[in-house]
């Protein structure tokens, strides 16, 4: 049976061509400096790492950290009692609950906040209904605030879902048994439900985090260059300013704090990510 | 009181999630162009839809790219999941690594990533790279659909077709192929929903000749809001969402079978 790994060589080839050489292609011209198109007159050069060290482009890697960080943390906070209300619910309607938490990600993610552009715009749906009720405008796009609003409308349900698959999976004669034991909700809840549902937690919040710190659609169309993120400079390197170099250090430096990211998640809890990102 | 307030934390999250796409769908039919001014009935953006030869190349473009790709990448990555099953443990390992790369790295990292592939290679952006690169994310997402299943599988009853004197040809048709295809459908259906919705990796691979709806949406966008796209967001709503109940009520009507 060994023999037959054989059939997965042709696989391992494309892979290795276009997965690792392209990686590779990146740290390569994250290290060089000179002509991308002439390879000779490429030199080792450190240039696009300081470039990242300059003021202006730390402050936009520290906002795109800030940002996801802070809009994980606004999922989480509205996502949690979500998914432990739906894990509740009578097994009748939890379905038709979960679809409903579903659709919304069917919808392309750019038309979702395509969506949220009509809306916030200054003379937009919501900005005429709160004139309407005599409040005042919100004038928050294009801006920071426009591009967490969007950060999170696009990336709760990713946050719902993990939470909600392993909140139902928890032995409810465990949670009898704590209240049985004389432990009230409040103690149920710290000792029994939220530490079974750290799983739950940290793949909930790798869904969201890793999307949006290194989002440029976001920004792009809600923060209408006024919050730029990463992600929008490297768009800009590879696409417009054509500094591949600086690009390429960018790209280097997200990956690596998203493996540091990652791997202090991972310390959090040993339990495998993909197999949630897969199921949507 | 408890319940009430469940119902109403609810109904607002709900409210937070469709107000969006509803007020999208209803102003698709709105006469006036300003966004927050209902000025009557119409389906003229609609009838504008159909009149541009831009979305309807986008449109073709998306649909034969995510055809292509999700049959190669569903046939590659099953071949490739049924070898790396029997590779060495450290083969095996090496490689399923390599594999969750895409999966784990950001998409514009992918993106670019590919991008530089192809340019630094001489080849000139276009449908091919496009094609090349949905492949290339697909496959990883088929092979850890199909490889679980595979595991699954009870090693004996393909060795027991070969005993009983089948072709290796034969029992892979007959007995491997069946017994995984519920991961061979899988990683189909995600391929395929990848595919037609890939925004960013398309958007660096595609170069200026060919566009996709996601390509053209953005596009768009970016020079502001306009009512196409209200009635292409709302057609393509009702589209997913008629395919997903469909998809989804198949699956189900299947598990019953299977259980």
């Amino acid at each position: 049976m060994q023999r037959r790994g054989r059939i997965a060589y042709p696989y391992t080839v494309w892979m290795v061509i276009f997965i690792v050489v392209p990686l590779f292609l990146i740290l390569f011209y994250s290290f060089t400096e000179g002509d991308i198109h002439n390879i000779k007159d490429l030199r080792f050069s450190l240039n696009g790492y300081k470039k990242v060290l300059e003021p202006i482009y730390l402050k936009v890697i520290g906002d795109s950290f800030l940002l996801a960080g802070i809009s994980t943390l606004i999922c989480l906070i509205i996502g949690y009692p979500v998914a432990m209300i739906i894990a509740n619910t009578d097994a009748k309607y939890r379905n038709l609950l979960l679809t409903l938490f579903i659709v919304p990600i069917w919808m392309n993610f750019l038309l979702r906040t395509y969506a949220w552009m009509s809306l916030l715009s200054p003379n937009g749906f919501l900005n005429r209904v709160l004139m309407w009720l005599g409040l005042p405008k919100l004038e928050i796009m294009p801006g920071k605030g426009a591009v967490l609003l969007g950060m999170v409308y696009n990336f709760l349900p990713f946050m719902i879902l993990p939470i909600y698959t392993v909140l139902s999976k928890i032995d409810k004669s465990v949670i009898e048994a704590a209240h049985d034991l004389g432990g009230n909700n409040v103690v149920t809840f710290m000792r029994i439900i939220l530490p079974l549902s750290v799983p739950g937690i940290v793949s909930g919040i790798t869904m969201v985090f890793l999307p949006a710190v290194s989002t440029f659609v976001i920004s792009g169309l809600l923060g209408g260059g006024k919050a730029p993120l990463i992600g929008d400079l490297i768009e800009q390197q590879f696409l417009s300013s054509r500094n591949w170099h600086f690009g390429s250090a960018l790209s280097i430096i997200l990956m690596i704090m998203i493996l540091i990211s990652m791997a202090i998640m991972s310390r959090i809890d040993k339990s495998e990510p993909e197999e949630e990102r897969r199921k949507i | 009181m408890v319940k009430a307030i469940k119902r109403v934390y609810m109904g607002l999250v709900f409210l937070f999630l469709y107000a969006p796409i509803i007020v999208l769908i209803v102003f698709s039919f709105n006469k006036s162009k300003s966004r927050g001014q209902w000025g009557g009935f119409t389906f003229d953006w609609y009838i504008d839809l159909f009149k541009d030869r831009q979305i309807r190349e986008a449109l073709y473009f998306t649909i034969l790219i995510a055809v292509i790709s999700t049959v190669i990448s569903t046939i590659v990555g099953t071949i490739a999941a049924l070898g790396i099953n029997n590779m060495s443990r450290l083969g095996r390992t090496i490689v399923l690594n390599i594999n969750n790369l895409p999966v784990l790295n950001p998409d514009i990292v992918t993106g670019v990533a590919l991008m530089t592939l192809f340019i630094s290679l001489r080849i000139e952006l276009g449908f091919i790279t496009m094609l090349i690169s949905h492949i290339v994310f697909s496959i990883p997402y088929v092979i850890l659909a199909v490889l679980p299943k595979i595991r699954q599988m009870n090693k004996h009853t393909a060795e027991a077709a070969l005993d009983l004197g089948a072709t290796p040809a034969y029992a892979m048709r007959k007995v491997i192929i069946p017994e995984i295809m519920p991961g061979i459908i899988s990683g189909a259906l995600i391929a395929f929903t990848l595919s037609i919705d890939d925004f960013v990796i398309s958007f660096f691979t595609a170069g200026t000749s060919v566009t996709n709806l996601s390509i053209l949406i953005y596009s768009m966008a970016k020079r502001g809001v306009k009512p196409t796209i209200n009635a292409l967001s709302t057609l393509m709503f009702v589209v997913v969402l008629v395919l997903m109940l469909i998809i989804n009520k198949k699956n189900d009507k299947g598990e019953d079978i299977i259980i």
